[in-house]
């Protein structure tokens, strides 16, 4: 691996997250897979660890990092399983919208638990039938008096269920279109607020991931994230932030596909010798390598821009998405390939790889959807 | 409530060599860490802190580099640490440094219980925990696997024996050593890895302690070490396959013949 150069902080974050993986997420990787057990004894762990703050402001009892902090550690977690990672950085992208655009009052009340691993957050953007296209949402919030008042189903919610603190966009007014859009915290329990049936999924399985049923749902006006209308705006900053996140998961599945790959490699024996001493495993390894750490080049670089606080990160954070993820998904077919039979059992850890590496090309807006957004990025630069 | 951790710096590796002149443990190109079995004691430590308040004092016996093992006592969420460190206890044996140890707790005075690991995972004596009881003229009880109840200066605690458990009850203050069914070591917080980083240890010598110069190191130490080798490894079991009662008549037939 390229030396990042990292800061002893960062180093000490990505450490921790690695004994993690390797002693607690590793010997359960495959339980949780298969069982779809929501790993609440990991998020406990990681809790304790300080690792759910490594991105939040040490006056909410965070780490003080941000972004960058954030990928090193879901990286880590991925590499041992990306569905118990993504329960953990689903939560950030939760917590996101109230650290962007939240008020001192709602930052003091929500982001010291989710910080200390307490409680988690999920961010609820997604319904049946806006997708892609994030601006058709149906989901209502009618202002009365000092509450709003939410109607609409949110689905492929992750964290559904299981978090506490939702950060939920609806629509305060519909003749205004995505400028009519505002964002929410929604707490459990909150009457009105139910959760829908759990999805089974190919991969991410440890992840749970359910709809989210508004039913004149009674929230107090104090629960609006920003101003009234700026909820869609918020999203998109909010993507900005959490794109090179799942480009960190995409990588730590790449490089969990390849160790995997190249450990096998090195002890199957065919025609009387390892197969890693054929060159054609070898070329397959080189590239899988290669590929895997221009992704981990591309999505550091991305994070760092974002935690250094420049303006327009839009168009690099999906470069870094994109190609992450891209990547994650070719190595890790590669990686079943070279495991030959055996990577097509689950007895083996390389298909979990592949099926887990799919969904990065698919949520946090598609891969197609990334290409629009860099597209536009570039034809916006070339004007200027 | 205030709890002493004593913790002892082993080569990380279950494959100890051993010098096959000097009959002592190779050390050398080996990672120290802390005692596994410590880790118990420290956890049990940070467990019952948390429970009574108090503060977790993590001491050790050792050479300067035995300082990281003490820093990673701070990581994990001890608030003091104590390294007792003088040429002058080089070759302590386990009566030395059950002296040694009990004249620094001495010194921190102010102690309701003391925690030890049951055993090191290198020398395997599982003589020092209780020597530093001895020494101190305290209650100790052995193997624990669970701290059932402190109440009224009272300690009550379940200790594994090879048949089963006792339950023992003692005044306090009192030393422990625990086995691994006691808990689930938690690992270090890096907010606790920030702290152990800016954390001073303090360093005791045998004249901060007051130790005899009798009682410690070579001197101090009785025993003489003949040999020490290492054991065969145990030898595979044999697997009886086959329908159930086929391999139960073999197996017994086997054991049969080992009667014999």
């Amino acid at each position: 691996m390229i030396d990042y150069l990292l800061t002893e902080e960062q180093t000490m974050i990505r450490d921790m997250a690695r004994q993690i993986t390797d002693e607690k997420i590793r010997p359960v990787a495959a339980e949780y897979d298969h069982t779809e057990k929501f790993p609440w004894d990991i998020m406990k762990v990681m809790g304790k660890s300080d690792l759910f703050g490594v991105y939040i402001d040490q006056k909410y009892g965070g780490m003080g990092g941000g972004v960058f902090e954030l990928c090193l550690a879901t990286e880590e977690f991925s590499r041992g399983c990306a569905g118990i990672a993504i329960c953990y950085s689903a939560s950030a992208l939760g917590a996101y919208p109230i650290i962007l655009h939240g008020s001192e009052e709602q930052k003091m009340k929500y982001l010291p638990a989710i910080a200390k691993g307490e409680k988690l957050a999920a961010f609820g953007l997604t319904e049946p039938a806006a997708g892609s296209d994030a601006s058709a949402i149906q989901t209502t919030a009618e202002k009365k008096g000092d509450h709003y008042i939410l109607n609409g189903t949110k689905h492929f919610i992750t964290n559904g269920g299981e978090a506490e603190i939702y950060t939920i966009i609806a629509m305060t007014d519909k003749s205004k279109g995505p400028r009519g859009a505002s964002l929410f915290v929604v707490e459990k329990g909150t009457p009105g607020f139910t959760f829908g049936k759990k999805e089974d999924k190919l991969g991410i399985r440890a992840s749970a991931t359910r709809e989210l049923i508004f039913d004149n749902c009674k929230i107090p006006k104090e629960n609006l994230i920003g101003r009234e209308g700026t909820g869609f705006i918020a999203a998109m900053r909010t993507f900005d932030m959490s794109r090179p996140g799942i480009g960190a998961q995409a990588v730590g599945i790449a490089q969990g596909a390849l160790d995997a790959a190249l450990k096998y490699a090195k002890q199957r024996k065919q025609f009387g010798k390892s197969i890693s001493t054929f060159q054609g495993i070898q070329w397959m390894l080189a590239d899988m390598a290669t590929e895997t750490e221009a992704a981990r080049a591309l999505v550091y670089a991305s994070a760092r821009e974002v935690n250094a606080g420049k303006k327009d990160v839009g168009t690099h954070s999906a470069m870094a998405k994109l190609y992450a993820s891209d990547v994650a998904m070719k190595v890790a077919t590669d990686a079943v390939q070279i495991f030959g039979g055996y990577g097509y059992l689950k007895e083996y850890p390389a298909e979990k790889y592949m099926r887990d590496a799919k969904i990065t090309q698919i949520y946090e807006g598609t891969n197609q959807i990334q290409r629009n957004i860099i597209a536009m990025g570039l034809i916006k630069e070339s004007a200027k | 409530m205030n709890i002493i951790v004593c913790v002892k710096q082993v080569p990380d590796t279950t494959e100890v060599r051993i010098d096959p002149v000097t009959k002592n443990l190779v050390r050398e190109g080996v990672k120290a860490i802390i005692n596994p079995f410590d880790m118990y004691a420290i956890e049990e430590g940070l467990r019952l802190k948390e429970k009574f308040g108090g503060k977790v004092t993590a001491i050790t016996m050792g050479p300067p580099q035995a300082e990281a093992i003490l820093r990673e006592a701070i990581s994990l969420g001890c608030d003091d640490v104590v390294l007792v460190s003088d040429r002058g206890f080089a070759g302590s044996d386990t009566l030395a440094t059950g002296y040694t140890l009990s004249k620094a707790i001495e010194k921190i005075k102010d102690y309701d219980l003391i925690i030890c690991g049951k055993q090191a995972i290198d020398g395997d004596t599982a003589q020092v925990g209780p020597g530093i009881a001895a020494t101190l003229d305290i209650a100790q009880i052995a193997y624990v696997r669970k701290v059932e109840e402190i109440k009224d200066g009272y300690i009550t605690a379940e200790r594994a024996t090879e048949a089963g458990y006792e339950v023992v009850q003692s005044k306090l203050p009192c030393l422990l050593t625990v086995v691994k069914e006691i808990n689930d070591p938690r690992l270090p917080s890096l907010k606790g890895k920030m702290r152990a980083k800016s954390a001073v240890v303090t360093v005791w010598k045998a004249a901060d302690i007051l130790a005899e110069e009798s009682r410690i190191g070579l001197k101090g130490s009785p025993t003489w070490v003949l040999n020490i080798f290492t054991p065969p490894p145990r030898s595979k079991g044999k697997i009886f396959a086959g329908e159930p009662q086929e391999a139960v008549d073999q197996l017994f037939e086997s054991v049969k013949g080992l009667l014999h």
